[in-house]
């Protein structure tokens, strides 16, 4: 199939950048998104041109290092889907397709494709572990854990991190983020013990990098790889006001 | 931080506010809608209803009106706080932009506000403190004594109590298209708003789930239609020549004139 494709070139944070357009005479269908552009590197490196710099590792859905705005829509026209698990048969013969990076402040760009995600780091640092006993690993199972809170905790752990939701959000709100990993430790038992001060060093964190504010869109989930589901977010606001609420009448954490 | 300051400062407390504040105009409004529906009963029913609420003491009535001033005040000042930190946080737009499934409602919260906030200011001027240049209702010319009950409500000394003439009023600016197209238009602006803003009120304060998510979506949409036709009903029939004004219709004019 016949593509033209209008990438995001940018040298670095301090340059302005814009969309060049590149001719893909000859794509097969199979070939994945990422594959595509690997075509189109190897034809600019052939041409004398700087390849197009863009993230991925594991290229299997799970590391959530592909970070690729397609069309406007933040891992491409696919629900539940990492853009490295896209493939060009979800393409016609003759498209043209925009690909843009992650725009948000707190994403600022590197080179092209790439941001810098440590905002979502800082986030982690701030609240994202719990206190374990040193000395030898207890028993697996030790901790009883009821089925419904594995099963929901488990759906929050599946957030991979990948900042679709900040991009995907017209707010550049990061809490569908922050509320997979608030709600992923904040609901099992071994999180407990620093429930509340964990919300609010995360909240903080987040507010402190310059991500938006959430007006419940929906837009985050809705091109979240992992569907991670809304009411994340609504346990997000509960554990937060919560903490607060405790922390005018004892000391939090 | 305090949680005093926080609820001020964070992004979540601003939102917190802005749900507090919303709870309290989602229910001012709900009343304020159901007081109005009184104009079907009648003149004397509407009339009978003001003369209710303006006979409550001063101070009373004063902070009422400054609570409901306050809460509004904090829900536009949150709401322009958050829309300039929103925009902050995304300096370089998408040259392509694409929405997945984001209600039109939901992406017009702030422009539907403040033609909202342009229609409560005109609302006010118009009806509360009547000083719209051409619509000024003199209270001495257009007094009707006061019926409740069926029956004319009369002092010790014998003579009617006198009260002002909403039902008049109310139909008199109706009357007048663009009053009638504007105030339309307004609550189906108030209708999108709340469509989104009800059920958003409930995720910000974390009283939302899997299972309640999709209730109070359809919660919120039918009260949007609910406050919406409520409030369309009255300038739609004065302008179809429903509701008149007409003061021979009113008991009290009648037992004046025996
Ligand atoms: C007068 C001017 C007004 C402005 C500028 C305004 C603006 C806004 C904005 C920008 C939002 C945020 C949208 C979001 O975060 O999802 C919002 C939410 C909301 N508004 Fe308003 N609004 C106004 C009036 C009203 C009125 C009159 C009512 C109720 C009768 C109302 C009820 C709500 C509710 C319930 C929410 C949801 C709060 C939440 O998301 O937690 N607003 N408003
Ligand atoms: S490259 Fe790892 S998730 Fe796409």
């Amino acid at each position: 199939m016949k593509l033209t494709l209008k990438v995001w070139r940018q040298k670095n944070n301090q340059t302005l950048g814009r969309l060049e357009t590149y001719v893909l005479e000859e794509v097969s269908e199979d070939s994945s998104f990422l594959e595509m552009l690997d075509i189109l590197n190897e034809q600019l490196i052939a041409d004398g041109q700087t390849p197009v710099a863009f993230d991925h590792d594991c290229r299997e859905g799970i590391c959530g290092m592909c970070s690729l705005t397609i069309n406007g829509i933040p891992h491409g026209p696919d629900g539940g889907t990492t853009v490295c698990q896209l493939h060009m048969r979800r393409f016609n013969d003759g498209d043209t397709i925009t690909i843009e990076p992650w725009r948000a402040r707190p994403f600022p760009i590197i080179k092209d494709l790439v941001t810098d995600r440590s905002s979502f780091d800082h986030i982690m640092q701030a609240g994202g572990f719990i206190s374990v006993r040193t000395g030898s690993a207890i028993d697996a199972n030790e901790i009883p854990v009821p089925k419904p809170v594995a099963d929901y905790a488990m759906d929050a752990a599946a957030c991979i991190g990948c900042g679709a939701c900040v991009a995907a959000c017209k707010n550049a709100s990061a809490m569908l983020f922050t509320s997979a990993k608030v709600a992923q430790l904040n609901s099992l038992p071994q999180g407990k013990p620093e429930k509340d001060r964990r919300v609010l060093a995360m909240v903080n964190a987040m507010d402190e990098a310059g991500f938006g504010s959430c007006t419940n869109y929906g837009e985050c989930s809705a091109v979240c790889p992992k569907e991670i589901p809304l009411d994340m977010i609504a346990k997000l606001n509960r554990d937060y006001i919560v903490a607060q609420t405790k922390s005018i009448f004892t000391k939090v954490g | 931080m305090s949680a005093l300051s926080a609820i001020f400062t964070t992004t979540i407390g601003r939102k917190v506010i802005m749900a507090l504040t919303g709870i309290v105009l989602v229910l001012f409004v709900l009343g304020h809608m159901a007081g109005n529906l009184l104009i079907f009963v009648g003149p004397d029913a509407i009339n009978a209803y003001a003369y209710q609420l303006h006979s409550m003491p001063a101070a009373l009535l004063w902070a009422i009106r400054l609570f409901l001033l306050v809460c509004a005040g904090l829900h536009i000042w949150m709401a322009v706080l958050l829309t300039i930190a929103s925009r902050r946080a995304r300096p370089q737009s998408y040259q392509q932009e694409a929405t997945v499934q984001a209600s039109y409602a939901s992406r017009t919260m702030r422009m539907s506000g403040i033609i909202l906030l342009a229609f409560i200011v005109f609302h006010i001027a118009h009806y509360t403190a009547r000083i719209v240049p051409g619509m000024e209702y003199d209270q001495s010319l257009v007094e009707v004594p006061l019926v409740q009950g069926g029956e004319v409500v009369l002092k010790s000394s014998g003579v009617p109590v006198m009260t002002f003439d909403v039902h008049t009023m109310m139909v008199q600016g109706f009357q007048v298209w663009w009053v009638s197209l504007f105030y339309l238009i307004a609550v189906g602006l108030l209708c999108m708003h709340l469509s989104h803003g009800f059920s958003s009120m409930f995720q910000t304060l974390g009283l939302r789930n899997r299972i309640w998510e999709v209730r109070l979506n359809r919660a919120g949409l039918a009260y949007g239609w609910l406050i919406f036709l409520g409030f369309a009903s009255i300038p739609l029939a004065v302008m179809a020549g429903m509701i008149q004004a007409d003061p021979s219709s009113s008991i009290a004019l009648v037992e004046l004139l025996k």
